[in-house]
């Protein structure tokens, strides 16, 4: 079986930006090794000549042409937020790090 | 340090925003400077459950700027999520593409400081979305803006292949003539629609033959050509002083390091390594499929790019006898170009094209707050307007009025040139009968100025030239100048051979 240990976990979790406790940790650490296992049944598939896609359904080129639809608008797109200062989406601070 | 032999390395990574009307997954529209988060959809809102639909213009326009940098495209092309975790990015990632970008391997001519052609390699570029954009300043908590995110972008990554500050500016402004010209993007800078990070570093050869490499900066987000050109001046210098104080300081020590430009003090600053940055766990994005191109497809994307705007302006002033000002007119974008070319090979004189292209036709766009390729106008038009003024059929003035009517009418309903020409009055008289009738009138109205003009050396070429003057006003503005001016000279030189 594949075994996660509590440094992959910690480091998963901060990627995720989780904050877990040390028993949560121990215990995701076991419950995603065992998901790792189940998924690795897949391993025993022989895919011997067979071409490796991204996709599971063969379909290709879906596209939609560029023309405009009307946006939510800015009270809807803000409803479901946790905070607000209108029109704007508001958050914890964050530093300027850029990364697109 | 004069002893040492230094060579910066210098890769450039470019984001051009595609000129497409809407974003690059859902159909809010694009619009500069709306209502922060008013341009958002479920979609780009990154909201559990939405689905993305890829733009079809935006596509093409990543393969088209594939092609101009001379790189393969793709047959089959995919998308994939690079996770990260940010307010500007509520889906925690980024659509992007990762093992297969829809174009890899390619090249791109710039015109060297050094006066030669050069040819920068370009590692790939692929299409992905951009992120929305966050506000902190002078706050203590942060806005986010979502307008921004899911704006199509193609980054492309060239070879360090750039080894001086110039060239790099050089290679950023040849890329927005480009994509300009392509009308791919309006690459416009005050909108933050192009830019830059450079990869600077520098090989340092001791006299005893020791290379040695200093790490590499990635200086990010960079806005104008003039910051790409002092960043890497600034690099250069930096990391050369750096290596100079300590020999440890290298790229096999030190790796890569971000670093930011502070344009008010011109000098890069460090920026606090991002933590895993490498660990953005790319995967398939599964909610989009692969995007196929055959031969064929690919062949008559090829044909629409067409010679690029670097070999145009070399033979449009070989061939066309063109300024350099003259090209950033013809040359601004490919269907400009295209109807110089159709106006010249249908026997329109270059350089009376030219002059009107520069002239007429770009002062009209600009009095309408438009471009050549949007006047509506065809290259028969702009040919046979050259060739009414090369006959001498109108006045070079007169093409102004004609064309400006032309615009106002609407090609649709524009009767022949010529014919426009007559109906506004603007056909110049030849007629030598009709001229000469004039010119008796204006003589017999006239007699100081002829004696001026045959007896008062002093005063003669006034003289000549108010009695042109004359003409015109009696003529209406109709008579042709130039000949009229020779029969008024004729005429003159006639009464001084009648009076000696
Ligand atoms: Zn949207």
């Amino acid at each position: 079986m594949t075994q996660i240990d509590e440094q992959q976990v910690r480091h998963i979790a901060h990627l995720s930006r989780l904050d877990l406790s040390d028993e949560e940790i121990a215990q995701y650490g076991r419950q995603l090794g065992e998901v790792l296992a189940y998924v690795e049944q897949l391993n025993e598939v022989d895919t011997e000549g067979v071409e490796p896609t991204a996709h599971a359904m063969p379909v290709s080129n879906v596209f939609r042409e560029d023309v405009p639809a009307e946006s939510l608008g800015v009270e809807k797109a803000l409803q479901n937020a946790p905070d607000k200062a209108t029109p704007y989406f508001k958050v914890p601070k964050v530093l300027d790090q850029q990364s697109a | 340090m004069s002893d040492l032999k230094i060579r910066p390395i210098i890769g450039l990574e470019v984001h051009v925003q595609l000129a497409t009307r809407t974003k690059l997954f859902c159909p809010c529209e694009l619009e500069f400077a709306a209502e922060p988060n008013s341009r958002t959809c479920p979609v780009c809102l990154g909201l559990p459950g939405a689905l993305p639909v890829m733009n079809r213009q935006a596509f093409e326009y990543a393969v088209l700027g594939g092609l101009a940098l001379g790189c393969d495209i793709a047959p089959l092309t995919k998308w994939d999520r690079k996770s990260y975790y940010y307010p500007d990015m509520p889906k925690n990632y980024q659509t992007s593409q990762y093992d297969l970008p829809v174009a890899f391997d390619g090249s791109f001519e710039i015109l060297a400081s050094d006066g030669t052609t050069k040819k920068i390699g370009i590692i790939r570029a692929h299409l992905e979305e951009d992120a929305g954009k966050n506000m902190h300043e002078g706050l203590d908590h942060t806005r986010v803006d979502l307008n921004r995110a899911g704006t199509p972008l193609l980054e492309i990554v060239t070879q360090p292949d750039i080894d001086n500050a110039d060239d790099a500016y050089t290679f950023c402004v040849e890329l927005q003539r480009l994509v300009r010209f392509l009308g791919i993007s309006d690459a416009d800078m005050q909108k933050g629609q192009m830019r830059f990070e450079p990869n600077v570093n520098v090989s340092i050869t001791t006299p005893d033959g020791t290379e040695y490499r200093t790490p590499i900066s990635e200086v990010k987000n960079l806005n104008s050509f003039r910051s790409v050109r002092g960043a890497i001046e600034y690099e250069i210098q930096r990391q050369v002083h750096a290596w100079e104080d300590d020999h440890g300081y290298t790229l096999a020590n030190k790796g890569k390091q971000n670093y930011g430009w502070n344009d008010a003090r011109e000098v890069t600053e460090f920026q606090r390594g991002k933590e895993e940055s490498h660990d953005y766990r790319y995967f398939p994005e599964p909610d989009l499929v692969p995007a196929m191109l055959d031969d064929s497809a690919i062949e008559s994307f090829r044909a629409r790019v067409g010679e690029l705007p670097l070999a145009r302006e070399r033979r449009y002033i070989e061939c066309y006898g063109m300024t350099q000002k003259d090209c950033e007119i013809i040359l601004a974008d490919l269907p400009t170009a295209e109807l110089y070319e159709a106006a010249a090979n249908s026997g329109a004189d270059p350089k009376t094209l030219t002059k009107q292209f520069v002239g007429v036709w770009n002062q009209l766009a600009s009095t309408h707050n438009t471009t050549i390729s949007r006047l509506g106008i065809n290259s028969e038009v702009v040919a046979d307007l050259a060739k009414l003024v090369d006959a001498g059929t109108i006045s070079a003035s007169a093409a102004s009025q004609i064309a400006e009517h032309i615009y106002k009418t609407g090609i649709a309903q524009t009767a022949g040139v010529a014919d426009i020409a007559a109906k506004l009055g603007l056909i110049q008289e030849r007629d030598e009968g009709r001229l000469e009738a004039w010119i008796d009138e204006v003589f017999a109205a006239n007699a100081q100025a002829i004696e001026d003009a045959l007896q008062n050396p002093k005063k003669a070429k006034a003289a000549a030239g108010f009695l042109r003057g004359q003409l015109m006003k009696v003529s209406q503005g109709k008579a042709d100048p130039k000949l009229a001016g020779d029969l008024i000279e004729k005429k003159l030189n006639a009464l001084k051979d009648g009076a000696d």
